[in-house]
């Protein structure tokens, strides 16, 4: 694969094609600038921060480590992918009832790393709550309304059971 | 700039040969940072993402635990090897976030050969080999002779960590690493310690505190002339305490933006006497 060729991701259940594009470009760059997902947000670059959270053949990775281009045999799902069409998801919606979101850069990637949790672990303890947005920096909330609202997403859940 | 994508190990060493100015990329956590930051500008990579003979576990021979280069820290820190290696299961839990534990692995670890490398230290307290692939040839490496210094190894172009082998040891081992806080830091000391009760010895290793990791084989050698070092024995403080002296002596630290040398020789007194301690109770 050379500057000028095109190559394709497998995004949120659809082939992409990515063109006119430097191959080096991280997934979070491809993403937002040539996909038009901007969702997943950019904020530290180097994996630090997790605002960039996607998932990758069903891991949570930070899309600004990946060289998008050799993502191309790979399954990725973004926060716009979490859903289908305009309606909020449970984690999203408690999020929102909960007030976990302040000025709402971080949003996205704990929005992804959550509903990875809970789909490998849905009944997680305090502990595992707390390591599995470890990689995800909120620097408003505190994380206390973070842990209420993944809370009240278990218990709505567990209702719904 | 060229991005080769291999599926088999063997695409990846011809290529390798035929780009001289290739640079091989597994999990991205160190080389993605570089180029994000224009620090490096690639013109030809290697993906070794979808190489999946790179991502397994074996026991081929009895005794031996061989990990592949590509297996990621999530993977590393759940079975087999939380039961047979666990010091390298707890190294690689405290790596970065789950999101990086997702990505990084052994391989890249020593590609990198940073001082700071987080399974390092438990590779060189259990004399780990390193297998190295050319296109037409295989080595092995002890990882006393792989790295040579600050982000060297003996790793030539056009070769490829293929996987590493641990031996598996009956006694207790654990790792522990001081930093800022616990998730996502670059570890300011870290220590590895293997009790190996057949023959009654003790292995310590330190990283963080010298251009490469280091063995305490003076601590060591006291520590095994002096003391009762089979199962079910018990270590006192004092001798805890001077074991710890005498690894921090052996650690040559240095002063950067991370900490100082002199709170690093504490830490690794600390860190060595709690470990001797945990293993020896």
């Amino acid at each position: 694969m050379s500057a000028n060729e095109f190559y394709s991701l497998h995004v949120n259940g659809e082939k992409m094609s990515v063109q006119d594009s430097w191959v080096g470009e991280s997934l979070l760059y491809v993403l937002r600038e040539r996909l038009g997902l901007p969702g997943t947000k950019g904020a530290c670059e180097q994996g630090e921060c997790g605002s960039c959270t996607v998932i990758m053949n069903g891991e949570a990775v930070c899309a600004c480590l990946v060289m998008a281009a050799t993502a191309v045999n790979s399954e990725i799902v973004t926060v716009e992918g979490i859903t289908s069409g305009s309606e909020l998801t449970d984690v999203q919606q408690s999020f929102v009832e909960e007030g976990a979101v302040q000025c709402g850069f971080c949003t996205p990637g704990l929005i992804v790393a959550v509903h990875h949790l809970l789909d490998k672990n849905p009944e997680p303890s305090e502990l595992e709550v707390k390591e599995a947005i470890s990689g995800n920096i909120c620097r408003c909330t505190g994380y206390g309304r973070v842990f209420a609202a993944v809370e009240a997403t278990i218990r709505s859940r567990n209702d719904v059971k | 700039m060229a991005v080769i994508v291999a599926k088999e190990l063997n695409t990846a060493l011809a290529a390798l040969r035929e780009h001289h100015d290739a640079r091989l990329i597994q999990g991205g956590t160190d080389l993605m940072v570089e180029i994000n930051f224009n620090h490096v500008k690639p013109t030809t990579m290697i993906s070794l993402r979808d190489v999946a003979s790179l991502r397994t576990i074996r026991r081929d021979q009895p005794g031996t635990l061989s990990i592949g280069s590509g297996v990621p820290y999530s993977v590393i820190e759940g079975e087999p090897v939380l039961s047979d290696i666990p010091a390298l299961a707890q190294a690689a839990r405290t790596v970065g976030s789950p999101q990086i534990r997702a990505a990084g692995s052994l391989g890249g670890n020593l590609g990198t050969c940073s001082p700071a490398g987080d399974t390092l230290p438990v590779m060189f307290a259990l004399d780990a080999m390193i297998h190295l692939n050319t296109l037409d040839s295989t080595r092995v490496v002890s990882i006393h002779d792989f790295m040579t210094g600050v982000k060297r190894s003996v790793r030539q172009h056009d070769e490829i960590i293929t996987s590493i082998d641990f031996p598996i040891i009956n006694g207790w081992q654990g790792y522990s690493k001081v930093g800022v806080r616990n998730a996502m830091v670059i570890s300011v000391a870290s220590a590895c310690l293997v009790a190996d009760h057949e023959n009654a010895s003790v292995r310590l290793a330190l990283g963080s505190v010298g251009p490469t990791i280091i063995r305490c084989r003076e601590a060591e050698a006291w520590l095994k002339s002096s003391q009762d070092l089979s199962a079910g024995q018990s270590i006192s403080l004092e001798v805890a305490n001077e074991f710890g002296r005498r690894a921090a002596g052996e650690s040559s630290p240095i002063d950067d933006h991370r900490s100082t040398a002199q709170y690093r020789r504490h830490a690794i007194s600390v860190l060595a006497s709690r470990l001797l301690r945990k293993a020896y109770p």
